[in-house]
């Protein structure tokens, strides 16, 4: 079963104070420490797992700057055959472009399966994955979090609200949007990344691939990026540990809670 | 903006869900504002909403009754709703923001080629352009997303809980049944079950007092030194999704869109970012005390008590004044 996994590179933002830059459109993040998207990991995985079990080959793919091959080193090490950064030139791009520019190189790596992650950790917009398998015409379901080959078809467990999973059976090829907790993504060493650099990783660049104009204008634009509202929040306990546990104690006492 | 508001609405098993009133009701308010007529559309036995008053929160209500789609498919719905937004040309689409909207939507736009905002906590119209609100890093930022191009129309997925569902008028609730189009193809998926992820050994549901564990816990071996805590509080322990994915608690322990909603007396977040996945559970819980040592974190916005500090740090404290 050869299989595709898109993977994208995201900032770190944990504890980091976001800066909206002067045109309020952009956030600056060249500063930031970077990592894979959380929900491009397990898909990895995933598709890793699936390999082992069933044979055949995966590929990585991103599009990106040379930062971005980090995430599809990463992705080698785990123990994908080879990798395709495909460059942007650091145009604007939204979940629709990006979804093009894939497609345009997926359609010719030979493949039964493609995985993406739910989401993506900065703009949190799901929208690459199904866009994807739309315009590869591909079936598609988004949000799984188990996958079990059957034959030409793939049975999928799909989260739904509230605890309850759909199960679904997919022609094959097929595109699944993974969802965390699938699997349990393997742990990679400074020395495995640097071994998995002899895979094969091609760059392709994005003016090559023939799209037009029309594919590569982003049919939505970001007018403005702002900071939540400071009101309204949470009234903020300060002092000393042992002062705020106090007060914490008092206030779960007052709310009914017997302690 | 002349053409309909149109609302994808979704039903498990016969029943409407509770995120299409709230579509509803939002589109309720954007065709008031543009004077235009709000039409839903319903894949489903006819039955099971004649009991509800959901048709009659619409204008017209476009009801495809078909023994063969009775439980969800994405491509069925997909062609339906790109049959009839290619005749009717709607002004606006909304689709839940929920695991099937976040299929059916981009599927959408991708076959009618009109754009999409994912994920919107609010839809604005300004000087009669369509502005869509949106959050980026897990809610530590918002942004107004524009159109490049939305003569054609656009579509919308909207975040579960955005809008009430209270105090909003009836429509003329109309029931226009339509026919699959002719020409629809065997889809290349289908419904097999669903499948109820289940109860564990503790229900966190019906807990006054919530320890609720989240990612800021760092690793399984100190998850111990929080049930503790949550002993001599006399709590229930519950966490966030990571927790669970990571294999640290079971599934049974999670709260949010994907796990159990909780209405505890307290629920006391350590170490939670405060995603709507998450806070979306924690709707119904009596007081909120949020423990984060990022002092911007999102969770803070929707808690009633805030600590900027280290959770273990917090922990120890109450511990140690419990012994007192
Ligand atoms: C379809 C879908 C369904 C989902 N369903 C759910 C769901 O049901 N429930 C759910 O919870 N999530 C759900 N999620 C995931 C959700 O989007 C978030 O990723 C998740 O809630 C984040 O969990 P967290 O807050 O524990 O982790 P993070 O976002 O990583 O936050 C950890 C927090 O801990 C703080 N921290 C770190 N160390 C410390 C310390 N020592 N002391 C104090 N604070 C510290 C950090 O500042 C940070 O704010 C879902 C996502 C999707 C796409």
């Amino acid at each position: 079963m050869d299989i595709v996994v898109c993977v994208k590179r995201v900032p770190f933002t944990q504890e980091v104070d976001l800066e909206i830059d002067r045109s309020k459109r952009f956030v600056a993040t060249e500063s930031l420490a970077h990592v894979i998207n959380d929900w491009d990991s397990y898909a990895v995985e995933e598709a890793i797992l699936l390999k082992e079990k069933l044979g055949g080959e995966v590929t990585a793919v991103t599009v990106g700057s040379e930062d971005d091959e980090e995430v599809l080193r990463r992705a080698l090490a785990m123990g994908a055959d080879r990798a395709v950064r495909i460059e942007s030139g650091g145009m604007p791009m939204d979940g629709t472009v990006v979804a093009g520019i894939l497609a345009s190189v997926i359609r010719n790596i030979p493949c039964d399966l493609v995985l993406t992650g739910v989401q993506a950790d900065d703009d949190n917009q799901a929208v690459v994955g199904v866009t994807l398998a739309e315009l590869l015409g591909l079936s598609h379901a988004a949000v799984v979090r188990g996958i079990e080959v059957s034959g030409a078809d793939i049975v999928a467990r799909i989260e739904l609200e509230g605890g309850v999973d759909e199960i679904r059976r997919l022609r094959l090829p097929a595109l699944l949007t993974i969802q965390t907790g699938i699997n349990e993504p393997r742990y990679v060493s400074v020395m495995g990344i640097r071994k998995a650099s002899k895979k094969e990783l091609k760059v392709i660049d994005v003016k090559e691939l023939g799209l037009s104009q029309n594919d590569l204008v982003p049919p939505t634009e970001i007018e403005e990026i702002y900071l939540p509202a400071d009101t309204g929040g949470a009234e903020m306990l300060k002092g000393d540990p042992s002062v705020v546990a106090e007060a914490v104690i008092d206030i779960m006492r007052r709310k009914g809670v017997a302690l | 903006m002349t053409g309909d508001i149109l609302v994808f609405v979704e039903q498990r098993a016969g029943s409407v869900r509770e995120v299409s009133y709230q579509l509803l009701s939002k589109a309720n308010q954007i065709c008031a504002e543009l004077s235009v007529r709000l039409t839903a559309v319903f894949i489903g036995p006819k039955a099971s909403f004649l009991s509800s008053d959901f048709y009659k929160k619409a204008d017209r209500v476009l009801v495809l009754e078909d023994e063969r789609f009775g439980d969800f498919n994405c491509e069925i719905a997909r062609d339906v709703m790109v049959g009839i937004i290619k005749e009717q040309r709607p002004a606006m689409v909304l689709v839940g923001h929920t695991p099937w909207g976040m299929d059916l939507a981009p599927a959408i736009a991708a076959k009618t080629g009109l754009p999409l905002s994912t994920d919107c906590v609010d839809i604005k119209i300004e000087a009669g352009k369509v502005k869509a609100v949106r959050q980026l890093y897990g809610g530590k930022l918002f942004a107004r997303v524009v159109f490049k191009d939305e003569s054609k129309g656009c579509i919308f997925t909207v975040r579960p809980g955005s809008f009430s569902v209270e105090g909003y008028p009836d429509r003329m609730g109309e029931i226009v049944p339509i026919e699959a189009p002719k020409d629809l193809p065997e889809p290349s998926s289908r419904f097999v079950e669903y499948v109820d992820t289940g109860a564990g050994e503790v229900d966190i549901t019906q807990a006054e007092l919530l320890v609720s564990i989240g990612r800021g816990v760092g690793e399984k071996e100190r998850i111990e030194e929080i049930q503790e805590l949550a002993r001599i509080l006399g709590g229930v322990v519950s966490c966030s999704r990571p927790v669970v994915d990571k294999g640290w608690l079971p599934k049974y322990h999670q709260v949010g869109t994907s796990g159990k909603s909780v209405k505890p007396k307290v629920y006391l977040a350590l170490g939670i970012s405060g995603a709507f996945q998450h806070v979306a559970g924690i709707a119904g819980a009596g007081t909120v005390i949020a423990v984060n040592k990022d002092k911007k974190a999102p969770i803070f916005r929707v808690a009633d008590y805030g600590v900027a500090d280290d959770l273990f740090a917090f922990s120890d404290a109450i511990k140690k004044a419990l012994k007192k």
